[in-house]
């Protein structure tokens, strides 16, 4: 019975990250495209951005853990880290390890922000463009069965939808001053 | 009063606004949406908040420097 | 300690720096002033401190002390020597670089050797003939011991800006940079750089040769020497002249031959300067104290007669609006307000018309453009514009109640080329 709890626990920690780290990247999109409104300020989008992905990064531990620990499918420690090698659907299982990886070096990089210098910053946290899929594909590849469940498919592609739609309107919404920047001309 | 002066490196700012959300006391933002700083220390009152600002901007480009 | 030679005449009055007119070769160079001090390469920093010399880019900044920060970097300098003349209403570097190439180049190697810099670099325009006239100096210069290259750098008015200079020499791109650092502490290759006008380097190559005291017989205590001054505008003899800083206005405009027509203002230090009212300001000391207290600059020593026929807001909406095309485009208020201000101008020229909010919006503009850029751009278009409206006041009122001169329907008067495009690939 514990091995069934710890292995349906990471399953449905991992569905709860997926939902946090969609959060995440809209709020994450949102703000570069400079959204606020009174109630909504910029620095608050911000914040938001910040704690959800730690939030995530919560929960992301308990699932790894649950999934090592729970004897079931032979995940071993070093599976979580290093990809493809695992017994268990090493392809789907490795890709989250890939995200997995990603989102630390995004999340350390980003706790020490002011002291590693704007550009090593950003070019880590472009990273989250291969994070965020690689964990939704991650997700759909081990979950076999279950991600034919219609809930689940449900959230898999209201998922997909959300962040669709905040990183259109992050790339087609252009402010002025980075329009002018690029060369464009100061009265559009 | 502290001993340290707000400052922004203009190349970098990219009017995101959010330290005028943050500092409002000390930062306002012209019509451009570009923050307008005074040359006065910063008062001890807001130092939270302008270290906030600081830790808040998006390009780090608003900057806390001791006066020499 | 100078070179001085106790048989070399140095040259007297203000007749320093263009010589007779002819460009001499290096032969004739040597002969007519004597060999390279090299002598006084060690104690340099101190003999341009005690002769007072001053930057004749624009910013007229005290050499020696530039030269003593350099030096007192931690790894090898470089010398950089600015012959981009961005200004178009300045002539005075094309002057100097077409008739005394090779006192530019002594005093650029002077200061290699007193800074141990083994590389100078020249630059000017793309597609200026000036390049090709300091290729052939150096190449005379061949059997010295620090060699010198030229560098060709974009066609854009805030490209000759020191930090853009090194920008360009470090990435390509010749756009301001964001200061701390400044050059002197960290430059080319993240060296200390010492970048100055030719001009400078020039009167250098003089000061080593026949000392401080000799250089401090022209100008005035605060702005020692002789400067090249751009005569334009409607003057009788337009040109380059070389004359002692402190000469009044009308003395300099009187050396180019008087005004043809009645002035009315002069416009000191190119676009970037400040406008004067004439005759008014006749009077006015072309030395740095004295222009800054009457609210323009000496800048580059050009000056630019407007004749009484013209309108000096006009003639300014034109300038401002070249001024707010050539923004590098990196900083907020420099470039949203320089073109916001400028079309405010624009408007104001034409007659305001029904726009009766402008005056007050143009007020509250000017106030948030000087110190907010990363370079000084910003705060010559200020300059610039205060000088206007201070200089042209009673034009203004008219302007602002629907009345504009007449002169504002006449051709305009001073020549104003065309901004470059926005497209951020003209800084490269």
């Amino acid at each position: 019975m514990i091995d069934h709890a710890l292995w349906y626990a990471s399953r449905a920690t991992g569905l709860v990250t997926l939902l946090l780290f969609t959060t995440t990247a809209v709020l994450g999109a949102l703000g570069a495209a400079r959204f606020a409104t009174s109630r909504w300020p910029g620095f608050v989008i911000a914040a938001l951005h910040r704690n959800v992905s730690l939030v995530a990064m919560g929960f992301l531990t308990v699932h790894v853990v649950t999934a090592v620990v729970d004897p079931y499918a032979g995940i071993g420690w070093w599976d979580v880290i290093l990809p493809f090698g695992s017994v268990y659907r090493p392809l789907w299982l490795g890709l989250g390890a890939v995200a997995g990886d990603l989102a630390v070096a995004i999340v350390l990089t980003s706790l020490v922000r002011t002291r590693i210098g704007l550009r090593t910053w950003r070019v880590v946290h472009w990273a989250s463009y291969a994070c965020w899929p690689l964990a939704v594909i991650h997700g759909i590849g081990t979950g076999g069965a279950d991600s034919h469940v219609g809930w689940v498919l449900g959230l898999d592609a209201g998922c997909v939808l959300a962040v669709a739609a905040a990183l259109g309107r992050r790339f087609v919404v252009v402010h002025a001053d980075t329009r002018v920047r690029r060369g464009g001309q100061v009265r559009p | 009063m502290t001993d340290h002066v707000l400052r922004v490196d203009p190349i970098r700012c990219t009017a995101r606004g959010l330290c005028a959300e943050l500092a409002p006391e000390l930062i306002t933002l012209d019509e451009w949406g570009y923050p307008v700083l005074t040359a006065s220390p910063v008062p001890a009152a807001l130092a939270a908040d302008v270290r906030r600002a600081v830790t808040a901007c998006p390009t780090l480009a608003l900057r806390l420097d001791r006066i020499p | 300690m100078t070179g001085v030679l106790p048989d070399m005449l140095p040259p007297r009055g203000d007749r320093r720096l263009l010589g007779g007119g002819r460009r001499l070769d290096v032969a004739e160079h040597l002969a007519r002033f004597g060999p390279l001090p090299w002598a006084a390469a060690p104690g340099l920093a101190d003999l341009a401190h005690r002769a007072g010399l001053r930057g004749r880019g624009g910013a007229g900044f005290p050499f020696g002390r530039k030269l003593a920060a350099v030096a007192a970097g931690r790894s090898r300098p470089v010398v950089v020597v600015n012959g981009c003349e961005g200004e178009p209403l300045s002539r005075k570097d094309h002057a100097l670089m077409d008739l005394s190439p090779h006192l530019i180049l002594d005093g650029a190697m002077l200061c290699a050797a007193a800074l141990d810099a083994d590389d100078i670099v020249l630059c000017v325009h793309r597609g200026d003939p000036a390049g090709a006239l300091l290729r052939a100096a150096a190449a005379e210069r061949h059997r010295e011991p620090i060699v010198a290259s030229v560098v060709e750098v974009p066609d854009r008015y805030v490209a000759s800006e020191e930090s853009s200079l090194v920008n360009f020499i470090n990435t390509g791109t010749a756009r301001p940079t964001s200061k701390p650092p400044r050059p002197f502490e960290r430059g080319v290759r993240g060296c200390p750089t010492l970048i100055s006008n030719v001009e400078t380097f020039a009167h250098l190559a003089l000061i080593a040769r026949f000392g401080p005291d000799w250089f401090r017989d022209q100008g005035t205590a605060d702005s020692p020497g002789t400067a090249l001054m751009t005569m334009g505008g409607a003057v009788r003899r337009p040109g380059v002249y070389e004359l002692a800083l402190g000469v009044t206005v009308e003395e300099a405009v009187a050396t180019a031959g008087g005004t043809g027509l009645a002035p009315q203002a002069v416009l000191i230090g190119g676009y970037a300067g400040g406008w004067l009212p004439l005759p008014r300001a006749g009077a006015v000391r072309l030395e740095h104290a004295a222009l800054r207290a009457a609210g323009a600059s000496l800048g580059v020593a050009s000056l630019t007669v407007l004749p009484a026929t013209a309108c000096g807001i006009v003639e300014t909406a034109r300038i401002a609006a070249y001024l707010a095309g050539e923004s590098a485009r990196q900083c907020g208020p420099c470039m949203f307000g320089l073109p916001s201000v400028a079309d405010d101008l624009r408007i104001l020229a034409a007659g305001v018309g029904r726009d009766r909010a402008l005056r007050d919006r143009l007020r509250r503009r000017m106030t948030l453009l000087a110190g907010r850029g990363a370079c000084g751009h910003p705060d010559g278009f200020t300059r610039l514009l205060d000088s206007a409206l201070r200089t042209f006041g009673d034009d203004v009122r008219d302007h602002l109640h629907d009345r504009p001169c007449r002169g504002s329907l006449l051709r305009p008067v001073i020549p104003v080329p065309r901004a470059g495009q926005p497209g951020t690939g003209g800084w490269r």
